[in-house]
């Protein structure tokens, strides 16, 4: 934990030094002079402004809370159910303004808007439940309708109180859209207490949060109590939104669920980490946006805090070290390049091996083979073969000399032997073992040699008591070569 | 209904058609999306279209249609696109990916709005909820007539999507259901999934400035979704869907005008409204529809456990007086049948009536007519039983439970055939007697 700790964190900081303040846009968007400007930067970054200090450490601990939450909803793929739910969160707004309103209190005050925020939205995840459960419709269906529906009717009952005399309703929408500067200190500690319990929550439960994500029907097996964890997991995803309502806004909050716990994953596989990093890139993509949202107030501050986690997303899906776009496409290169290293090996000794020359067991003696020989053996362009042809020179497998050809180097001989052989030992495994037809097993065997461990190729050796892997090469069941050639002792291995 | 008195058919009468229009012709789309699993992306479409609204008034500074319209149709096709990119090339979960997407895209659609607001009268509001109350009063003139704006737009976009879905058919419905069909019968479905893509996202749009996004989003999934849960067949299916919406446009905007006044408000939003009346009746279709409604398939099933404990209780006084010829109580029942005795007393009371049995000393017993029905109900478990146990070899401890199942579902000429597959026989593996059919008993 305390590794997975500190490897988010360097992900994190490295994530904020690639994104030189990408969320806050650039000063001369502000039409008051330099140095008023100069002066809300500083109030922001050095934090001397109290109020400002509170509401970002609340929205800061929100975005750990959604980040960390939101790493279990993805992996138990509930991505969506955070939008559907956020949604149904209106009406319970709306009606807690009505209700307390009419009933002569304060309407406005925090908690009664989040208490009703909370009920509609347990109404709202219990329709899409129903639904999903009595119905024939699927789990999109039923999301779509509860988050309109839902919506609908909270814009209706926002509709009536705004036309109401008694009470204010205004403010009311930037639980539509998120508004940080709207946010009183007192509101922002109630925030910040509640995301803390919530992300308490999460991390106290996490070893069986993780077992539901990963194996449920395990869980049930083991005897844990899966639709109680299901229904904590639910909790959590409802306390966070609740949370973020008034920062992030309804319509944007599953953002902050999603997003960085989607970016998180380009990073790392497990699952410690994971919650980790994406806690930490909710809690930068909150602060970001607070930040903003209080050097410049006019600019929408659940906006600014979903892109700064786009953002991230973005740099996270190009750079992220375990399934980041860049590196998957260079670890594809690669496994590309040895393929074909491999391939023409094999090839070289194959065209040795017709001519007699393999039993020598001097590699300085090996002859150089023609270009013009290698090209018919695969469907490979000219141009394509010098190009191997050159990889293997820098990997030192082989030297090529203009006049004479491909030699192969003494490293180079010994790896062409060693792919020869585990080719063949493959080919004859399919045939014996797998009824394979002998005109098929070269294609098949061609798409598996590549990946088999040295494990496998004992376990072969093994099966096919082709005890002969030190020094010799297995035979190979059919023809070798472009031509009808065939190859020495075809017949004998054949029966194998 | 006083509130209603205020109606005035020039008014509320385009507000109403701009309303069924947009709705009807969410609702056809609706059903492939619905049908396709990809109700999420018809939400994330028509939020993901704001930025494409929002950069088409920075570029043009002003708030003509057709670049506004290019401009969010352009965003929601993207949508798709980059929701397609991120899950294949990314890797990541189709619903995560729509999820990244569109909320990066709505949030900078919020950013730029807030941007150009100093020079734009646009408002995030005006495109979430609408101006659907403003519609009379945007008019244009066409063959004499003043007709709304949103009016002839709406109709237009209507006449896309029915033509759409006429003609294509065909087409939508194997790549509904099958994609790989499709594909390999030579259609693409991923140029149909495209095309589909494209008049969401054009629906979305005509739809925004005067029904809004709320509005969009419940009628392409709420209508479908109803109809889906009314019929099986895809012609019907659409059909439905299409009433449905108009329905509940008409009855959202009436709901808007009435439903505050009960508790003395004003009236509301008819947008909203519209979205709600929708989900009230796909609410009733999921209770109440006739094959796949919640509240009626319970209902069969309790009307099926009620007929299965009727036909025990008469077989049990039957068995039971085969034994001592002594009225039976409710208690002696309650054991033997383990079912609760307010059922018990229930299913008696209602038999009594029925003629097939009499209270007689504080217990039941079976009228002649009783005994009939009970004869019959024994006689198919005990052929059943020996069926089982003669010519589909199971032990003789398990015939019990499977003839307790199929007698209640076994009629005259399926005893027959039991009868003659086993040679008629007079008792039944437990020593027990078959009587025999009641019509073979009169002839006697």
């Amino acid at each position: 934990m305390i590794r997975a700790a500190i490897r988010g964190a360097v992900v994190v900081a490295l994530l904020l030094f690639a994104t030189p303040l990408s969320a806050a846009p650039p000063g001369d968007d502000v039409d008051s002079s330099a140095a008023a400007d100069r002066a809300a930067w500083r109030r922001v970054l050095l934090l001397e402004d109290y109020n400002t200090r509170v509401v970002l450490a609340s929205t800061t601990m929100l975005g750990l809370a959604a980040g960390a939450v939101g790493s279990f909803a993805l992996l138990r793929k509930r991505a969506l159910l955070g939008d559907a739910l956020s949604h149904a969160t209106l009406p319970g707004i709306g009606f807690a303004f009505l209700v307390v309103t009419a009933a002569g209190g304060d309407g406005k005050a925090l908690p009664v808007l989040l208490a009703g925020a909370a009920a509609s939205g347990v109404l709202g995840i219990g329709a899409i439940m129903f639904i999903r459960r009595f119905t024939r419709l699927k789990e999109d269906a039923a999301l779509g309708i509860v988050l309109s529906v839902f919506f609908g009717a909270g814009i209706a009952l926002l509709d009536v109180s705004q036309k109401l005399q008694a009470g204010n309703a205004a403010g009311l929408e930037s639980f539509i859209y998120g508004k940080v500067a709207s946010m009183s200190a007192a509101d922002a500690r109630w925030i910040a207490a509640a995301g803390a319990a919530t992300l308490a929550c999460s991390l106290l439960l996490f070893k069986e949060l993780k077992l539901l994500c990963f194996d449920d029907a395990f869980a049930a097996a083991a005897g844990w109590p899966v639709t109680f964890l299901d229904s904590v997991l639910m909790a959590l995803i409802v306390g966070v939104t609740i949370v973020g309502l008034q920062s992030v806004g309804l319509i944007l909050m599953v953002s902050l669920l999603v997003t960085p716990a989607a970016a998180a994953r380009f990073w790392v596989r497990r699952m410690a980490p994971l919650t980790v990093i994406a806690a930490g890139i909710g809690a930068a993509s909150g602060f970001a946006g607070a930040a903003a949202s209080a050097i410049l107030p006019r600019l929408p501050s659940g906006a600014i805090i979903v892109l700064t986690a786009t953002v991230l997303f973005g740099l996270s899906m190009a750079l992220g070290t375990e399934r980041g776009v860049v590196v998957r496409w260079l670890r594809r290169r690669e496994a590309n390049r040895r393929i074909e290293r491999q391939h023409l090996l094999r090839a070289a000794y194959e065209i040795l091996e017709s001519r007699g020359l393999v039993e020598e067991a001097d590699p300085a003696s090996i002859p150089p083979i023609e270009l013009a020989e290698l090209l018919p053996m695969r469907s490979w362009s000219p141009a394509a073969l010098r190009r191997i042809v050159e990889r293997c020179e820098l990997a030192s497998l082989a030297v090529l000399d203009e006049q004479r050809g491909l030699l192969l180097t003494k490293q180079g001989f010994k790896a062409a032997k060693r792919i020869t052989h585990e080719h063949r030992l493959w080919e004859l495994y399919l045939l014996t073992h797998a009824d394979i037809a002998p005109s098929k097993v070269d294609r098949d065997a061609d798409a598996i040699e590549h990946a088999l461990e040295p494990e496998m190729i004992e376990e072969l050796e093994r099966l096919l008591e082709q005890r002969q892997a030190v020094e010799g090469v297995a035979l190979s069941p059919h023809p070798v070569g472009a031509d009808d050639e065939r190859g020495p002792g075809t017949d004998s291995a054949g029966g194998g | 209904m006083a509130a209603l008195a205020s109606w005035d058919w020039s008014l509320d009468g385009w507000i109403v058609a701009a309303g069924v229009l947009s709705a009807v012709a969410a609702s056809l789309l609706g059903n492939f999306l619905v049908l396709r699993r990809l109700s999420m992306l018809g939400d994330a479409i028509s939020h993901a279209v704001l930025p494409g609204l929002a950069a088409a008034f920075l570029l043009t500074a002003s708030r003509q249609s057709v670049p506004m319209f290019l401009g969010a149709v352009a965003a929601g096709v993207l949508t798709a696109l980059l929701t397609e990119w991120i899950r294949g090339s990314g890797r990541v979960d189709e619903g995560a990916a729509m999820g990244v997407v569109f909320t990066s895209l709505f949030a900078l659609g919020l950013v730029m709005i807030v941007q150009a607001a100093d020079h734009v009268d646009l408002d995030p509001g005006c495109v979430l909820y609408g101006a659907i109350e403003l519609t009379p009063l945007d008019t244009t003139s066409i063959g004499g007539w003043n007709v709304p704006r949103v009016v002839v737009q709406l109709a237009i976009v209507l006449a896309i999507n029915l033509a759409f879905v006429v003609l294509f058919f065909k087409e939508l419905k194997i790549a509904a259901f099958d994609p790989a069909l499709a594909t390999a019968s030579g259609l693409s479905a991923r140029a149909m999934h495209y095309v589909l893509m494209t008049l969401v996202a054009v629906t979305s749009v005509a739809s925004f400035e005067s029904v809004g996004n709320i509005l969009v989003v419940a009628m392409f999934v709420a209508p479908a979704a109803a109809a889906h849960l009314l019929t099986d067949r895809l012609p019907t299916m659409i059909v439905v869907s299409a009433v449905i919406a108009a329905v509940s446009a008409f009855a959202g905007h009436v709901a808007a005008i009435v439903v505050p006044s009960w508790f003395g408000f004003g009236s509301t939003s008819t947008a909203g409204m519209m979205a709600v009346a929708a989900g009230v009746l796909f609410a009733a279709a999921a209770l109440f529809a006739p094959r796949h409604g919640v509240l009626v398939r319970q209902a069969r099933h309790a009307m099926l456990a009620w007929k299965i404990l009727a036909d025990d209780v008469v077989a049990l006084l039957y068995r039971l007086r085969e034994q001592n010829d002594a009225a039976t109580s409710v208690e002696a029942l309650h054991e033997l049948l383990l079912a609760r005795k307010a059922s018990l007393r229930v299913v008696l009371a209602w038999q009594q009536r029925q003629g097939l049995v009499v209270a007689d000393e504080g217990g039941y017993r079976l009228t002649e007519r009783g005994t009939g029905v009970a004869r019959l109900l024994v006689r198919s478990h005990r052929l059943w039983e020996h069926y089982l146990a003669t010519e589909a070899g199971l032990p003789a401890d398990r015939i019990h439970t499977q003839a307790e199942q199929f007698e209640h579902f076994t009629d005259e000429a399926l005893r027959r055939r039991l009868d003659d597959e086993t040679a008629a026989p007079r008792i039944d593996p437990h020593g027990s007697p078959i009587p025999a059919e009641a019509s073979e008993e009169q002839r006697e």
